[in-house]
């Protein structure tokens, strides 16, 4: 995967910003507000120099592997494997279409590019779990990525996985949670209040980072660090701000799944493009 | 006295054998591998093949299909209250929705186990996993043919359901091979056609027979083998069905959506009626109640002969 220096992926995700809006816009539904808040995330993984991908031989079994839990915040994924190289980008603008590989949450048997199947929550960690536990069975060396959202741990299913991956000292798994603080029905911890997130994982065994999820300094040095963990799993709580980038998204429920109406598309677009 | 044995000990038995022939196969269990039968793997098998996972169905799902989805040939087995009732959307989206390569074991079917109670008696799992696009859905007949179910759920690439029971049954098949989607006219007959799944087909056998009624042994629900039964169904104008589940989704309502469009004939469906069940100090006494029995079912059966 290439290695960019800060500016350049800023740059990279201004432009990414931009597609995902378009290509949901499109769409004519879909997530927007996690969509951008985990952008970031994305961009420093997948063009940091962080994950080991090989996008000539995807199928090469020592590369990273990448689930995304929280499937509903697909776009930005979707948008970052065009860009990787793994997904034509011709096929952006088919998001949510009837016979898309783009699903409107990711399914392995549209796209097989993709690791697992997401979209409903609290699944995902258990699947890179058992992808942990198989690299850990086999010797391999390779590291297993899981992006999760604040909201999906409400389910009871994300902590059993917490639960497990410091039981079997997964070393090689590394959660990151966009933490956004925002869930289909309000801030998080009116809903169900998480905090202490970071004392809910050290408890559970797992080595905690806390950063933005919007400083790519920051972002590169906790994924740099989580990855030399070789005992225990590692998660990096990613505080970062729904609907991320576009002024008067930031921030607002009713962007975590509210499409824009035309004036607030071409808004949106020009201030991306000033930025 | 034909020789009793129960499925799971069978499993058990099944499971170790193709562990140690084959590396793929891991053994995992949300802390029931004792009443699965599987924790001897955990003494004989190297490190790395059996996982107690804890009671914690949902994850427990997940964790077998991220490790089938790396080549591993995970088999998961429970209760089936729990694998599936407990995990049915795991089981919908992380194993179905990515065709991954798991195995689910559900033991403990319908009353055999009396004891507990309604919450511990699985009497809706073979409709859970016959709705689910791409999981086959299998149901021996007998310790023999759970034996060999295993083996042709190991060779078969993708998602597999098999059902089996606690108790210690009669033998009912003599097939060495299980071939997924094939059901098996145990005998022929003229007046009706009996349909039967699981363990309770050791109650059928004798007197179907003197009765003159085709018996079938229907041990894959999902593919169902459409073409023995349309033929068989043809052939007699009558069909029976003999489950030990509900009657709503399971064996008979398979059969009704079949033989409603392809050969509509009188039918009549035997299992559980839309209830839960209950405590009781047997197994026996719960079939009496649902009327289960060889008796009653050999009663009921002749009283619709004639119908």
């Amino acid at each position: 995967m290439s290695n960019l220096p800060v500016p350049k992926l800023e740059e990279k995700a201004i432009r990414l910003r931009r597609q995902i809006i378009q290509m949901i816009h499109q769409a004519g539904s879909g997530h927007l507000g996690g969509s951008l808040s985990s952008l970031d995330i994305l961009v420093a993984l997948f063009f940091g120099g962080v994950i080991r991908y090989n996008c000539q031989d995807h199928n090469d079994p020592r590369r990273d592997r990448f689930i995304l839990s929280n499937g509903h915040v697909c776009p930005a994924y979707y948008a970052v494997l065009a860009k990787c190289g793994l997904l034509d980008k011709k096929k952006l603008g088919s998001l949510r279409s009837l016979g898309s590989p783009l699903q409107g949450h990711p399914a392995k048997t549209f796209l097989p590019v993709l690791d697992s199947s997401s979209g409903s929550l609290g699944q995902g960690l258990s699947v890179a779990v058992g992808c942990a536990l198989s690299a850990m069975i086999k010797g391999e060396h390779h590291n297993i990525y899981c992006l999760t959202s604040d909201g999906e741990h409400n389910e009871g299913s994300t902590w059993e996985a917490v639960l497990t991956a410091s039981h079997h000292n997964l070393g090689n798994l590394i959660n990151i949670i966009d933490r956004n603080g925002m869930q289909i029905g309000g801030e998080t911890e009116s809903v169900l209040a998480l905090e202490p997130l970071a004392e809910k994982y050290k408890a559970f065994g797992w080595e905690v980072f806390i950063i933005s999820g919007h400083d790519y300094s920051e972002l590169l040095h906790a994924l740099c660090q989580a990855k030399d963990s070789h005992r225990t799993p590692s998660v990096i709580i990613a505080q970062t701000i729904l609907g991320r980038g576009v002024s008067f998204m930031e921030n607002k429920k009713r962007f975590h799944s509210g499409v824009l109406s035309e004036e607030e598309y071409q808004q949106a677009m020009k201030e991306l493009e000033e930025g | 006295m034909a020789h009793l044995k129960s499925q799971r000990d069978a499993y058990g038995e099944a499971l170790l054998e193709l562990a140690e022939k084959d590396e793929r196969v891991l053994a995992l269990s949300p802390d029931l591998a004792s009443s699965t039968r599987i924790e001897k793997l955990a003494s004989k098998l190297a490190e790395g093949r059996f996982f107690n996972l804890g009671v914690a169905e949902q994850n427990a799902v997940g964790i077998a299909a991220g490790l089938a989805l790396e080549g591993f040939i995970p088999f998961l087995s429970s209760f089936a209250v729990f694998i599936p009732g407990r995990a049915f959307d795991q089981i919908r989206v992380s194993i179905c929705q990515n065709k991954a390569n798991v195995k689910l074991i559900g033991s403990h079917l319908g009353f055999s186990n009396a004891g507990d109670g309604a919450s511990a008696q699985s009497i809706e799992d073979l409709a859970l996993m016959r709705v689910l696009p791409e999981m086959v859905v299998l149901s021996p007949a007998d310790a023999s043919q759970t034996r060999s179910a295993v083996f042709a759920a190991a060779d078969y690439q993708g998602p597999v359901y098999i059902r089996i029971s606690r108790d210690k049954t009669a033998p009912v098949s003599q097939e060495e091979n299980f071939v997924i989607g094939q059901a098996k006219v145990l005998h022929s007959g003229k007046k009706a056609t009996l349909i039967a799944t699981g363990p309770i087909i050791s109650r059928l056998l004798d007197w179907t027979a003197e009765l003159d009624i085709e018996l079938i042994n229907c041990s894959t629900i999902k593919p169902l083998d459409e073409k023995t039964i349309i033929s068989s169904a043809k052939k007699t104008g009558r069909v029976i069905t003999v489950e030990e589940h509900s009657i709503i989704g399971g064996l008979g309502s398979a059969v009704a959506e079949v033989l409603s469009t392809a050969c509509p004939v009188l039918m009549k469906r035997f299992g559980i009626p839309d209830c839960f069940g209950e405590s009781a100090r047997g197994p026996e006494d719960l079939y009496q109640k649902y009327g289960l029995t060889k008796n009653n079912l050999k009663k009921e059966v002749r009283q619709f002969l004639k119908e």
